[in-house]
């Protein structure tokens, strides 16, 4: 498998062979992007031919509340990895708050299948390695396609072994086909959440992979700050934006 | 009875009189009433208003929920760009670039950016459907001239974050800077148009924003 995927990254690299825009300044955080942007056409591809057709089939098949109960499911079983990764990450209030969401959900809410945490008021939250690896100091690294899944960092690459390591659903399902199939419908799941940002990136972005770039990399340092603004960042927004940009690399 | 006319007339006058006063009286108050209840008095008022507005008319639309973008389009122009400064969102996504430019280039490049701005909300809201939004608490000190509003939508379980950026005009407030699952759009842009302008100069940039709006514009 491990092999099938290399050869079908290669051949598209190859044969795509795509290059880095003219004029394009090269960005500090991605040293790497004639190979990054390689890959992120191979998963464009992929995506435009055989996950996003199957991801529509599936929102075509399957009724809204079916969808939502799996979607639900899934995310009852993540919030046990977010509560671990809260208690990872030094905070105990949100970890309980976690354990308390994934309580109410498998037994108010029918293992997992209504997310009535959330009408409680219970906020969900996503954390995962990535994140816990960010909290504890560790910089972004390079910028990263990853083939599949898209974009990452350095940093999150590593989380995301972890991220598999630690995976609930990868570990306690043994039968391997119940297992991958169980994998694949997450990952559907996973992709008919967003399936409507391909084409409203497409419509804002001026080129597609430099955007996608900035704004993972601006997501990823707001979500390991939880959101917060970085202290300076009130002080600094009407100033000269250069100066901002250059302060918050590490 | 002259003598009764007399009287009468005066007396006539003063209800006239009162009555305009009581009037005029009525008017300051309700101006004052309304002042205090303008929609874009503060920043957390605006947004709620904003918002409540643009999808309570998206649900009473059955044209727009099934897909009309056109009719999107046209409600963000009417109640959203009302409350926005795509004139601040441009030259802060430019940065330095925005002095490269003429007053006329810039006029021409705000204009076709917000054309790019308005088609990608108008995109974003033909998803609108059931979903909850949270408004998140919110303080600011009366004297900021800059606000942060920060709501949540919940949509198909996960809270998918979106703030709002205002900053006050005369004595109303204004958006111009969006968060959208912790990325700013400004800042996005920075990268945006500082290589675009690399690439092709600002010529070059007005006729590539001008290109891909048409381009949109046929493919709806």
């Amino acid at each position: 498998m491990a092999q099938m995927v290399c050869v079908a990254v290669l051949t598209t690299c190859c044969v795509a062979c795509v290059s880095i825009p003219e004029g394009t300044i090269p960005a500090k955080n991605d040293p790497w992007e004639g190979f990054n942007r390689n890959v992120y056409s191979f998963n464009d591809t992929l995506d435009d031919y055989v996950i996003r057709p199957i991801t529509k089939v599936y929102e075509a098949v399957l009724p809204v509340a079916a969808r939502n109960a799996i979607s639900n499911v899934f995310g009852n079983v993540g919030d046990v990895f977010t509560a671990v990764n809260q208690l990872l990450q030094g905070k105990p209030g949100l970890a309980a708050s976690d354990v308390a969401r994934v309580m109410a959900n498998t037994t108010f809410g029918i293992a997992g299948i209504f997310d009535v945490a959330s009408h409680f008021g219970l906020e969900k939250h996503m954390e995962d390695f990535g994140q816990t690896f960010g909290v504890w100091g560790f910089s972004d690294g390079p910028y990263m396609v990853l083939p599949f899944l898209g974009p990452s960092n350095v940093r999150d690459t590593v989380g995301w072994a972890f991220d598999i390591k630690t995976d609930v659903l990868g570990s306690a399902i043994t039968d391997v086909p119940v297992r991958n199939s169980v994998l694949g419908l997450r990952a559907i799941d996973q992709r008919s959440k967003f399936l409507n940002a391909s084409s409203l990136i497409e419509t804002a972005a001026f080129d597609r992979y430099s955007f996608v770039r900035d704004a993972y990399t601006q997501r990823r340092r707001s979500r390991i700050l939880d959101g917060k603004l970085p202290p300076d960042e009130d002080d600094n927004y009407t100033q000269d934006p250069e100066a901002k940009t250059e302060k918050k690399l590490p | 009875m002259k003598n009764m006319r007399f009287t009468f007339i005066p007396f006539m006058m003063q209800r006239r009189i009162m009555i305009l006063a009581m009037m005029l009286m009525a008017s300051v108050a309700t101006s004052h009433f309304s002042y205090a209840q303008a929609v874009d008095a503060t920043p957390d008022g605006l947004v709620k208003f904003m918002v409540n507005d643009i999808m309570s008319s998206i649900r009473s639309d059955k044209e727009i929920m099934s897909g009309n973008i056109n009719k999107v389009i046209a409600l963000v122009d009417t109640k959203i760009v009302p409350y926005t400064d795509f004139g601040r969102t441009t030259q802060l996504a430019m940065g330095k670039n925005w002095s490269k430019a003429t007053p006329e280039q810039q006029k021409l490049i705000v204009t076709e950016f917000k054309t790019l701005l308005i088609r990608t909300y108008a995109g974003a809201l033909t998803q609108v459907k059931d979903q909850k939004i949270i408004f998140k608490p919110f303080r600011m000190d009366p004297a900021d001239l800059e606000a942060v509003v920060r709501t949540s939508v919940i949509d198909k379980g996960d809270p998918v974050q979106l703030d709002y950026r205002l900053e006050k005009v005369g004595d109303g407030w204004k958006f111009y800077d969006l968060n959208v699952l912790g990325a700013w759009l400004i800042e996005a842009y920075r990268g945006q148009f500082n290589n675009q302008i690399n690439a092709s100069g600002i010529d070059g940039l007005i006729k590539f924003l001008q290109d891909r709006n048409i381009a949109l514009a046929k493919a709806k």
